[in-house]
């Protein structure tokens, strides 16, 4: 696929990843051996018809294609930019066995974006239901809900906290990957079928979910995510110059700090950045802060590159662009200098026995501290659940670091009427797994509305 | 799109807003505040709810111009709208009946402390309220606060109202007196909060602060509000506004308010100019 040059797209904050030209694409989707057994939608969350889609780009229907994989998912445009493909369909797909994997995520870009251009049609909508949803977040899986539940004649009000909907693929993946135009452009679908959009409403303060139910909503859907940063309590955290991921990245993608003074708010990066994490929240941050100016900038992370969570395109793309990988090392404490970040402690690791998830477990080496100057350090090591919506719901149980019990077949809570799904069941996982919890929970919701539910 | 109600100009540099938020109105409680935003190119600015009328769905807020956001906000007029409006946000203000209780504003810090103030009078303490400005032209809200005293001073700092000199002063002569205080809560600058601390720490008297650290959401989303109390770091948006005074790291708030100051002052520099350009 084409991309922007690494030396041309460092100054910029458009999108790296160009996406096909027609002849590419149907030359791509000439190589799918159309497998019976569909091996690569049984690795999608969603079950996407791939062969069934791919058909029709062989065929030149790319609209065809993209009615085909909207069957399914809601949000093409966006999953197949985001998707972790190589470990969700392309790893099932049958060329991967012996060369290179069908590239499906680029192809279900490619018929979204030509369904885009085109112009989507909203779908015809049935009769009013007469029956209300409250969905409160708008991230990946708080839309799904939203737009299915829509479509089935129910009317639905969508609470979202920030100013703007979309969740993290609005406050937290750069444009540089997921233009926002993408995302809004999915937004105004999901409105143009009729739900409410309600910015600037933090459900917990404004309404409690309780009082949403007593509100006339017949049912609720909890898609708020794992939005609370977790730092690692080292000496130095709060020094000037260290964020959070979701600071750096909401300061440079929602607030649009790229474009400060045309936009007020601002961002500091100095000439050298570390990065802490091997996810794509560090990989974001790191390449974020290339483009705001950093010189050098250093993800450390503990483990080895094979072990890092990141999509393999990030790491790459990152590496392409010079961020420097300082892996098997974690810092220690941050050192600082009039309030400011001055350097980085780190200590060095060997990988050990593997632990529980099968990955070698990192062993810090005594003695093997080193100091790293650095102007900026931003925290990618993870985020939990919000525990505004659990502290003012009391019958809402909840599990590990806060997450909300829920049934994953459904998404019921523990709660009558309340659903949930996404992050705040799972913890961080995929825009895809939220969008799959987001969908069998609407299914769920219609059947409960509906008193098949018993 | 949030409508203003009543724009005042309190001091020269002190603006009072009432803006229709009827649901904000409903829900809002002493000691909290909101996020408000201009326009799709602004800034999210945390503003002390001032007060709320449930009965007529409005939010005051009182501000001090002192950079381009606020500088900003003060231009509009009554009738004009601001584009987004977030709260109530943060925990309310520990009310309940303490017995005697100080109530300490400086500066801009008196809007917000009379809510608080209001509620601690409603819920039976005595309350001596103590408020402090730089001049007589920088003072407001005399009547409102006197209204909810049972005993009131005035300070400013050139004595050209009330005593002359500092609100710690009058809190100084009070302790000193043997009065029997129960409950001290101070807000405005942060080197007021930090003296008012210092003094009450050896007295043992409970004392909170509202702290207003550089914020971004305001959801806990960011941690860019987080402040050192006791032991742990706190998100002041989630966690507070108020804290125990004597555990508050004042020093590093001070740092990490100034960590923008050159990119505030770009931003001021630069709006200057696009406004001189029409
Ligand atoms: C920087 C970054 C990069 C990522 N990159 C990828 C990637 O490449 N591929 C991938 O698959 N996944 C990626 N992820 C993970 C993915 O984005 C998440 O798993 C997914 O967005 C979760 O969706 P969600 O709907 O559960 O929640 P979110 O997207 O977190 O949305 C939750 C929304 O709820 C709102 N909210 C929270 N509390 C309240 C409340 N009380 N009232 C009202 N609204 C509330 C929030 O403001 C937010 O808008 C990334 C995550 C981050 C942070
Ligand atoms: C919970 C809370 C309640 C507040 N209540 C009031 C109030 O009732 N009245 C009032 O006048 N002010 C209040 N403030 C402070 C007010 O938000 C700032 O003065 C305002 O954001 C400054 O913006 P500016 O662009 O005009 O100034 P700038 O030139 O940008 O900044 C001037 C100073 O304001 C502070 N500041 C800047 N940006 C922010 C930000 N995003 N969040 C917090 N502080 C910032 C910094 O210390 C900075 O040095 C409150 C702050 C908080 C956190
Ligand atoms: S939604 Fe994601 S996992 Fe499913 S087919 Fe598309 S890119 Fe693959
Ligand atoms: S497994 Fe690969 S080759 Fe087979 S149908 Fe799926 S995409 Fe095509
Ligand atoms: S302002 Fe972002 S967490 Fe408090």
């Amino acid at each position: 696929m084409r991309t922007q040059e690494p030396n041309v797209r460092i100054h910029n904050f458009d999108e790296v990843a160009l996406g096909y030209t027609e002849e590419q694409a149907v030359a791509e989707a000439e190589r799918c051996l159309n497998c019976k057994k569909k091996p690569c939608s049984s690795g999608c969350p969603v079950g996407v018809d791939i062969p069934g889609f791919i058909e029709l780009i062989k065929e030149r229907d790319f609209l065809g294609a993209a009615k085909k994989v909207k069957e399914s998912n809601n949000l093409p445009a966006i999953c197949g930019r985001v998707c972790p493909q190589e470990a969700q369909c392309e790893k099932y797909c049958a060329l991967g066995k012996k060369g290179e994997s069908v590239a499906i995520g680029r192809l279900e870009r490619f018929v979204a974006d030509r369904e885009r251009e085109c112009g989507v049609e909203t779908p015809p909508l049935p009769e009013p239901q007469g029956k209300k949803v409250a969905v409160v977040g708008s991230g990946p899986a708080g839309l799904t809900v939203a737009a299915d539940l829509a479509k089935l004649g129910y009317g639905v009000t969508m609470f979202e906290a920030l100013h703007d909907p979309g969740g993290v693929l609005i406050y937290g993946i750069p444009q540089f990957r997921l233009p926002k135009e993408i995302v809004k452009g999915e937004i105004d679908y999901i409105k143009g079928l009729g739900v409410d959009l309600k910015v600037d409403s933090l459900i917990g303060r404004i309404q409690s979910v309780d009082e949403l139910l007593a509100d006339g909503y017949n049912a609720v859907f909890i898609g708020t995510g794992a939005g609370l940063p977790n730092f690692m309590n080292i000496p130095g955290e709060n020094l000037n110059g260290v964020y959070s991921a979701n600071e750096f990245l909401t300061r440079t993608n929602l607030m649009k700090a790229y474009q400060f003074p045309e936009y007020d708010t601002p961002i500091k990066v100095g000439k050298l950045a570390a990065v802490i994490g091997g996810g794509n929240v560090a990989m974001d941050s790191a390449r974020c802060a290339l483009r705001l100016g950093a010189e050098e900038v250093y993800i450390i992370y503990r483990r080895s590159e094979k072990e890092m969570p990141a999509r393999a395109e990030e790491i790459e793309h990152a590496v392409e662009e010079g961020v420097k990988l300082n892996l098997l090392c974690a810092p220690t404490r941050i050192i600082g200098e009039d309030g400011w970040v001055k350097a980085l402690e780190c200590i060095k690791f060997e990988l050990g026995e593997a632990d529980e998830s099968g990955r070698r477990r990192p062993v810090p080496i005594e003695g093997s501290e080193f100091i790293m100057e650095m102007d900026t350090v931003v925290m990618a090591i993870g985020n939990s659940p919000n525990p505004l919506i659990s502290q003012t719901t009391p019958d809402l149980e909840t599990g590990w670091r806060g997450i909300l019990v829920a049934d994953p077949e459904t998404g019921l809570t523990t709660k009558p009427g309340v659903y949930a799904g996404g992050d705040i069941v799972t913890g961080a996982a995929t825009v895809i797994s939220a969008m799959g919890a987001g969908k069998r929970a609407a299914a769920a919701i219609d059947r409960y509305l509906k008193g098949d539910d018993s | 799109m949030y409508r203003i109600i009543e724009r005042k100009d309190l001091s020269s540099t002190i603006k009072l807003m009432r803006i229709a938020a009827p649901e904000i109105a409903k829900k809002a409680q002493a000691g909290q505040f909101v996020i408000l935003r201009i326009h799709d190119h602004g800034e999210r600015i945390p503003m002390t709810i001032a007060d709320f009328d449930r009965a007529q769905g409005t939010i005051t807020i009182v501000f001090q111009v002192v950079g381009k956001s606020t500088e900003e906000l003060a231009t509009l007029k009554e009738g004009e709208s601001i584009l987004n409006f977030l709260g109530p946000l943060g925990q309310p203000s520990e009310i309940k009946k303490y017995g005697k209780a100080v109530c300490i504003g400086g500066g801009v810090g008196v809007a917000p402390i009379y809510p608080i103030a209001r509620a601690l009078h409603e819920a039976g303490n005595q309350v001596i309220s103590i408020i402090g400005a730089r001049n007589e032209k920088m003072l407001f809200y005399e009547e409102e606060m006197n209204s909810v005293s049972d005993h009131f001073h005035i300070v400013t700092d050139d004595g050209s109202r009330g005593n002359q000199g500092l609100v710690t002063d009058i809190l100084c002569d009070l302790l000193e007196s043997g009065e029997q205080i129960d409950l001290v809560f101070a807000i405005g600058p942060v080197p007021m909060m930090r003296a008012v601390a210092e003094l009450t720490r050896g007295h043992g008297i409970k004392t909170f602060v509202s702290l207003n650290p550089i914020m971004v959401d305001g959801t806990g989303m960011c941690g860019g509000c987080r402040v050192s109390v006791g032991e742990t770091s706190k998100f002041a948006c989630v966690d507070g506004p108020d804290f125990d005074a004597h555990q508050v790291d004042f020093d590093q708030l001070l740092e990490r308010q100034k960590m923008y100051c050159q990119e505030e002052q770009d931003s001021k520099e630069h709006w200057h100019q696009c406004k001189c350009r029409g």
